[in-house]
C-alpha cells in the first residue's frame, strides 16, 4: 500500500506536456487507453459484485451465488448478527488503539531518522525495510511462537500489539517521504524569535509534518482494518471483522457481511476522498 | 450408572481403560504424579528444560480436583447455584430458531431457570476452535465459554487428555439418566461419560444433487467414479475422509493396518490426481453442493437434510439434494457438550445440560436441527404434539436399529504413534 | 526542556541542549525500536528456536537442538514450498504485465485525471482482503454469473470449472496484489524527466527504441520495488489458495498455518516460517545489495 492513497500522485517529472510524443492519428492509440479501461473495470468487477449481491435476496442464511432478486435484508438486519457486530467492534477498536500508537511511535523514528546522523541509524532503517518485506506469514508465526514460549494468552491486546509491530514501518516510511523536503530555517526561525523548542514543535514542525502525519495514520488503520494472517496467528479466540468472515466462508457468509463491507468501502472511499480534496486545496 | 462416585472412579478403573484410552489416562495419572518426581523421562525434561530456557510452552495443568476415589465436585461447582449466565459456544444451525432469530428453546430455559444465554455460533470445525481456546487454558485462564460442542474422534479425546474439560457432577443430570439413548451412554472416548453427554449425532453418507445424478450412489466407492469428473467433493479432516474409505474397501476401520490405509489413500489419491475430486471440503462442501460447484459429495447427514427442506419449513430450499447410506454402512459420530475448566458459570452449563435431556425440548430442537437427538423420546412428541411426521419419521433423524447397526464409529487410537502414522498417510492426500 | 527559561539559564541550558540534541536521535528511535525489538526481531529468534525443539502439546515441547528438523520438513512439504514459489512467480509476472501499460498510461497520458485513474487502482485496498477474495468465488462459480451464463449458452462444456484450480489461485493472487505492483512501477514512471524522452525523440528513436532504451530502464527500480512488494506476500499468502484453490493447490502458508493453529505441531510449523523467512531474505539481501534499501521505501 501506498502513502500516495492519500495524497495524490506528486509531480516529479518536471514540466513536460502530458503527450510525451506525438503520436499519429492511428486505431493503435485507442489499444493503451482501452487496455487501462478493462483492467480497471478488473479491478473493480470484485466490488462491484459485493456491492450487488449485497441486495441479493437469499434469506437471512447465507448470500447465495444465484441472483434470487434484490432485497434489503441485509440492510435492515445489518446488527442482527451479534457476533458479527461484536467481531466489527473488536476491528475498530484495535484499528483505532493501534493505529495511534503506531502512528506516534513510527513518527518519532521518521524523526529521528531524517533529521539526526546518529550511530544505529542504517541499522533502524533496515529494521524497517525488513519488517515491510517480511511475509506476513513469517511476522504472524514468528510473534506467536514468542507467545506460546511464553503461555501469553492470545486476545485484543496481542492483537494490537502485533497490529502496531507490522504498522510502525509503514508510518515511520510514509512521515519520512513528508519530512524529507522540510524546511528546517523555518524552526530556527522561530528559535530566533524566542520560542521553546516545546513551542516550536508544536506550532511549527507539527503542522507542516501534519499531512504525513495524517497520511500515515490512515494507512495504519486501512492496514489494521484489513489484516487477517497475522491476526488470524495472534487472535486466540478474539473475533475481527476479516477473521469472522473467513471463518463464515465455511459455512456460507450471511448477506450482512457484504453490506458491512460494502459500507466500509464507502466509509474509506469519502475518508480518502476528502483528504485528496483537502491536500490538494493546501497546495 | 445411577450413582455419581461411579463414573467418578472410571476413569483410573484399570479395565477400562485398557485398550481405549490408555495414552490419555496414563497421562493424566502422569502429570498427578509428576509432583512426586514419578513423571517420565519426558516430563522431567520438559520441567528442566522449562527451568533453563523457559521457552516451553506450559503442559496442561495439574488437576488437584482429580483424585482417584471421587472427584470433589465442590471445587468446580461450589454450592450448586446457577450464576444466571451461560456462555455457549456452538455449530451454525445447530439449535432451533424462529423467523425472528431467537432460539425458542433458549428462551424458555431463560425463562424457566432465570439463567440469561450469550449464544455464539463461533465453531465452524474442531481443530481450529480448539487451537484457539487450548492456549488459553494452558494459561490457566478461562476461555470465556461455559459450554462447548465438540465431535468425538479426535477434538473431544485431546480435550480430555489435556485434562482442559471439567468433570460433570451427575447429581445435576437427572434428564439424562432417564432419558438418554442408552447408545449414546458410556461412549468409548469419554467412560462413564465423565466429561461430557452427548449433544446431538449424525451420520458421514453421501449426499448428491438428484437433478444431475440421476442413478444414486450406492457406495464411497461412487465417489472415485470419472462420471462426474471435477464435481465430486471429500472431507478434509482425519476421520470423515479415511474411515468412510476404509470401510468402502472392506477394511474394519478399529483393525485396519496401515498397509490397508495405503491402499485406501492411494485409490481417494489418483481420484484426486485423475481431477476426479474437485476439492477437500470442511462445512464448506454444504455451500458448494447448494451452489452447483460439485454435484456428488461426502456430507453429513442434518445438513442435506436442512438444504433439501423447503425455505418455509426452515431448510434452504433445494428439493434436489439427496443423502444416502452408502450401502458398506455410514459413519457415526457425536457431538459432545463439555465444560472446558475454569468455566465461570460450570452450574448454568450442566443445569442446560440436563435441560436438554427433557424430551419435550430435545423434540423442538430435534423437530428444527435435523440431526439426531440423543433422546429417543423426543420422536412421539415431535410426531403428536408438534404434529410433524416428516421429521418424525425421517431416517435420518430417528435412524432404524437397522441403520445404527450397520453404523461404523469413528478410528479409536491406540497410542499417539498411530495417531501420527494415520496422520501421515492421510493427510498428504487431503492437503496436497 | 518545554518550560520558558530566563536569559540567564539559557547560557547553562545551553551544554544540556547540545547533549540532548546528542541524545535525541536515540530517545525518538528507543519506543518504537523497542516495540520492533520485542515483537519483530525477538520473535524471529524465538522461531528458530522453537523450531528446534520436540516433543508434543500434550507432554510440551523443550529445546533439544533438533537441526534434522528442517530437512524432515522439507522432506514432507518440498512440493508445497515449491509450489508456492511458483505461484508467487507467475502471479508476480502477471501483475508486472498486467500493471506496467496502465501505469505507463496514467503516468504519461493520464492528463488531469491522473489522480482519478490512480484512485481507481487503489480501490481494491478498501476492502478486505478475504471478501475481495471471495467475491472473486461468487464470480468463478460454477453455475455462477459469468461460467453459468457461458454454459447456458452452450459455450462451454458442463464440467468446465475455474474454481478449484491452480490458474484460480494465481490469479487470485494476482488481483490481490496488483495494486501492490502498480503503485511503485506508477511512481517510478512518473518521476522520469520528459525531457530525457523528447530527447530521445528529438535524436530520431523510435517509439518502441524509446520505450526500450530510455523509460524501461529508467522505471527499473519501479520494477524491482514491485516485484518484491509482490512476491513476498505472494508466496507467503493462503487465504487464496484455501478460498480459491482445490487439490493440490496447497500452499507453503497453508501448510504453515495448518501445523501451528490445528496439528499443533509448533516446531514444524516454524521451521516451515523459518525456511520461508530464510529464501526470501537471501533475495532480499541480493536485492538491497543492488538497490539500496532506501528504493524500496521510496515507493512503499
Amino acid at each position: 500500500m501506498s502513502a500516495i492513497v492519500f495524497e495524490g500522485p506528486t509531480h516529479a517529472g518536471g514540466v513536460a506536456p502530458a503527450e510525451p510524443f506525438h503520436a499519429k492519428k492511428r486505431w493503435t492509440r485507442f489499444i493503451l487507453p482501452t487496455y487501462a479501461g478493462l483492467v480497471m473495470l478488473y479491478l473493480v468487477t470484485p466490488i462491484l459484485i459485493m456491492i450487488l449481491y449485497g441486495f441479493n435476496n437469499s434469506g437471512p442464511k447465507r448470500v447465495s451465488f444465484r441472483w434470487l432478486g434484490w432485497s434489503l435484508y441485509g440492510y435492515i438486519h445489518l446488527f442482527a448478527k451479534p457476533d458479527l457486530t461484536q467481531a466489527l467492534k473488536n476491528s475498530l477498536l484495535v484499528g483505532v488503539v493501534s493505529t495511534i500508537i503506531a502512528t506516534i511511535l513510527g513518527t518519532l523514528i521518521a524523526l529521528a531518522l531524517v533529521r539526526y546522523r546518529y550511530r544505529g541509524r542504517s541499522a533502524t532503517d533496515f529494521v524497517l525495510f525488513l519488517n515491510i518485506s517480511a511475509p506476513e506469514i513469517v511476522l504472524g508465526a514468528s510473534l506467536l511462537s514468542l507467545f506460546i514460549s511464553f503461555g501469553v494468552p492470545r486476545g485484543i491486546a496481542t492483537i494490537i500489539i502485533a497490529h502496531v509491530m507490522f504498522n510502525i514501518a509503514y508510518v515511520a516510511v510514509t512521515v519520512r517521504a513528508r519530512l524529507a523536503g522540510f524546511d528546517r530555517s523555518l524552526e530556527e526561525a522561530a528559535g530566533d524569535l524566542g520560542a521553546s523548542p516545546m513551542q516550536t514543535f508544536v506550532k511549527v514542525t507539527l503542522p507542516i509534518i501534519w499531512p504525513g502525519i495524517l497520511a500515515g495514520g490512515l494507512l495504519a488503520f486501512a492496514l489494521s482494518i484489513d489484516d487477517f494472517i497475522i491476526t488470524n496467528f495472534n487472535a486466540g479466540t478474539t473475533q475481527t471483522f476479516p477473521l469472522w468472515v473467513y471463518g463464515a466462508v465455511k459455512v456460507g457468509i450471511p448477506p450482512q457481511v457484504f453490506v458491512m463491507g460494502t459500507l466500509i468501502f464507502m466509509g474509506g472511499v469519502v475518508i480518502a476522498a476528502i483528504n485528496v480534496v483537502a491536500a490538494r486545496r493546501k497546495k | 450408572m445411577n450413582d455419581q462416585p461411579d463414573p467418578a472412579r472410571r476413569p483410573i478403573d484399570p479395565a477400562l481403560l485398557r485398550g481405549l484410552t490408555q495414552r490419555r489416562y496414563s497421562r493424566r495419572d502422569m502429570l498427578r504424579f509428576a509432583g512426586y518426581g514419578v513423571g517420565s523421562a519426558g516430563l522431567a525434561a520438559f520441567l528442566a528444560a522449562c527451568g533453563v530456557k523457559g521457552s516451553a510452552p506450559k503442559a496442561s495443568p495439574t488437576k488437584p480436583g482429580a483424585s482417584p476415589s471421587a472427584i470433589d465436585f465442590t471445587k468446580y461447582y461450589g454450592d450448586g447455584k446457577p450464576a444466571g449466565t451461560l456462555n455457549f459456544a456452538n455449530w451454525e444451525d445447530y439449535i432451533d430458531v424462529d423467523s425472528k432469530g431467537n432460539s425458542p428453546s433458549l428462551q424458555a430455559f431463560t425463562k424457566q431457570t432465570g439463567i440469561k444465554v450469550n449464544y455464539k455460533t463461533v465453531i465452524n470445525d474442531n481443530d481450529p476452535f480448539l487451537a484457539k481456546i487450548i492456549p488459553v487454558l494452558q494459561a490457566g485462564q478461562d476461555t470465556g465459554y461455559d459450554l462447548i460442542v465438540i465431535t468425538n474422534g479426535g477434538g473431544i479425546e485431546r480435550m480430555i487428555a489435556l485434562g482442559f474439560l471439567t468433570p460433570l457432577d451427575h447429581k445435576f443430570l437427572p434428564n439424562w439418566e432417564a432419558n438418554a439413548d442408552p447408545k449414546t451412554k458410556n461412549p468409548n472416548y469419554d467412560p462413564g461419560n465423565v466429561y461430557t453427554v452427548a449433544w446431538q449425532s449424525g451420520f458421514t453418507g453421501i449426499g448428491y444433487n438428484s437433478k444431475v445424478v440421476k442413478t444414486p450412489p450406492t457406495s464411497f466407492k461412487d465417489l472415485l467414479d470419472p462420471t462426474y469428473k471435477g464435481k465430486v467433493g471429500m472431507f478434509a479432516n482425519d476421520q470423515d475422509l479415511p474411515c468412510p474409505a476404509l470401510n468402502a474397501m472392506g477394511f474394519d476401520i478399529d483393525k485396519s493396518t496401515s498397509d490397508q490405509w495405503k491402499t485406501a489413500a492411494d485409490a481417494v489419491s489418483k481420484a484426486r490426481d485423475d481431477g476426479i475430486v474437485r476439492k477437500f471440503y470442511d462445512q464448506s462442501y454444504i455451500d458448494a453442493l447448494e451452489n452447483g460447484d460439485i454435484v456428488l459429495t461426502q456430507a453429513w447427514s442434518g445438513d442435506i437434510f436442512i438444504a433439501s427442506a423447503p425455505k418455509s419449513f426452515g431448510g434452504d430450499g433445494f428439493p434436489e439434494m439427496k443423502f444416502v447410506f452408502p450401502q458398506e454402512g455410514p459413519i457415526y459420530w457425536h457431538d459432545n457438550m463439555a465444560i472446558p475448566l475454569h468455566a465461570q458459570h460450570p452450574v448454568d452449563a450442566i443445569t442446560y445440560m440436563n435441560y436438554v435431556y427433557d424430551p419435550k425440548v430435545a423434540a423442538e430442537m430435534a423437530d428444527f436441527i435435523w440431526y439426531v437427538t440423543p433422546v429417543p423420546g423426543a420422536q412421539s412428541v415431535v410426531l403428536n404434539d408438534l404434529k410433524d411426521p416428516t421429521v418424525a419419521n425421517s431416517p435420518l433423524i430417528f435412524p432404524s436399529a437397522q441403520d445404527l447397526l450397520q453404523a461404523k464409529q469413528y478410528k479409536v487410537f491406540k497410542d499417539s504413534a498411530e495417531k501420527d502414522e494415520w496422520d501421515s498417510v492421510w493427510q498428504p492426500v487431503y492437503s496436497s | 526542556m518545554g518550560q520558558r527559561m530566563a536569559t540567564g539559564v539559557q547560557l547553562v541550558g545551553k551544554p544540556k541542549a547540545r547533549l540532548g540534541k546528542r541524545l535525541a536521535p536515540y530517545l525518538l528511535t528507543l519506543p518504537g525500536g523497542l516495540w520492533l525489538l520485542l515483537f519483530f526481531l525477538i520473535p524471529i529468534l524465538f522461531m528458530a528456536s522453537v523450531s528446534l525443539q520436540t516433543g508434543s502439546l500434550e507432554q510440551g515441547f523443550q529445546l533439544t537442538w533438533h537441526v534434522g528438523r528442517y530437512w524432515e520438513v522439507l522432506r514432507q512439504y518440498h512440493v508445497q514450498f515449491v509450489r508456492s514459489l511458483i505461484y508467487g512467480s507467475v502471479a508476480t509476472g502477471i501483475t508486472l504485465l498486467v500493471a506496467y501499460p496502465v501505469a505507463y498510461w496514467i503516468a504519461f497520458h493520464g492528463g488531469k485525471h491522473k489522480t482519478t485513474f490512480l484512485f481507481l487502482l487503489l480501490l481494491p485496498f478498501f476492502v478486505s482482503f478475504v471478501i475481495r477474495t471471495l467475491a472473486w468465488q461468487f464470480i468463478l462459480a460454477d453455475d455462477g454469473l459469468v461460467l453459468g451464463t457461458l454454459k447456458r449458452w452452450h459455450l462451454l462444456p458442463h464440467s468446465f470449472h475455474v474454481l478449484a484450480t491452480s490458474a484460480a489461485v494465481i490469479s487470485g493472487i494476482a488481483y490481490n496484489f496488483l495494486p501492490f505492483m502498480a503503485l511503485p512501477l506508477y511512481v517510478a514512471i512518473e518521476r522520469i524527466d520528459r525531457r530525457v524522452v523528447e530527447a530521445a525523440h528529438d535524436l530520431y528513436a523510435g517509439r518502441s527504441q524509446v520505450f526500450t532504451r530510455v523509460i524501461f530502464p529508467l522505471s527499473v527500480p519501479g520494477v524491482f520495488a514491485g516485484i518484491l512488494l509482490t512476491f513476498v506476500p505472494a508466496v507467503g499468502d493462503y487465504v487464496n489458495a484455501s478460498i480459491l484453490g482445490g487439490t493440490k493447490t496447497t500452499m507453503i502458508g497453508n501448510i504453515v498455518q495448518l501445523e501451528f493453529l490445528q496439528n499443533f505441531h509448533y516446531p514444524v510449523a516454524a521451521a516451515l516460517s523459518f525456511l520461508l523467512m530464510a529464501v526470501l531474505l537471501i533475495g532480499i539481501f541480493l536485492y538491497a545489495k543492488v538497490l539500496g534499501t532506501r528504493s524500496i521505501q521510496e515507493y512503499v
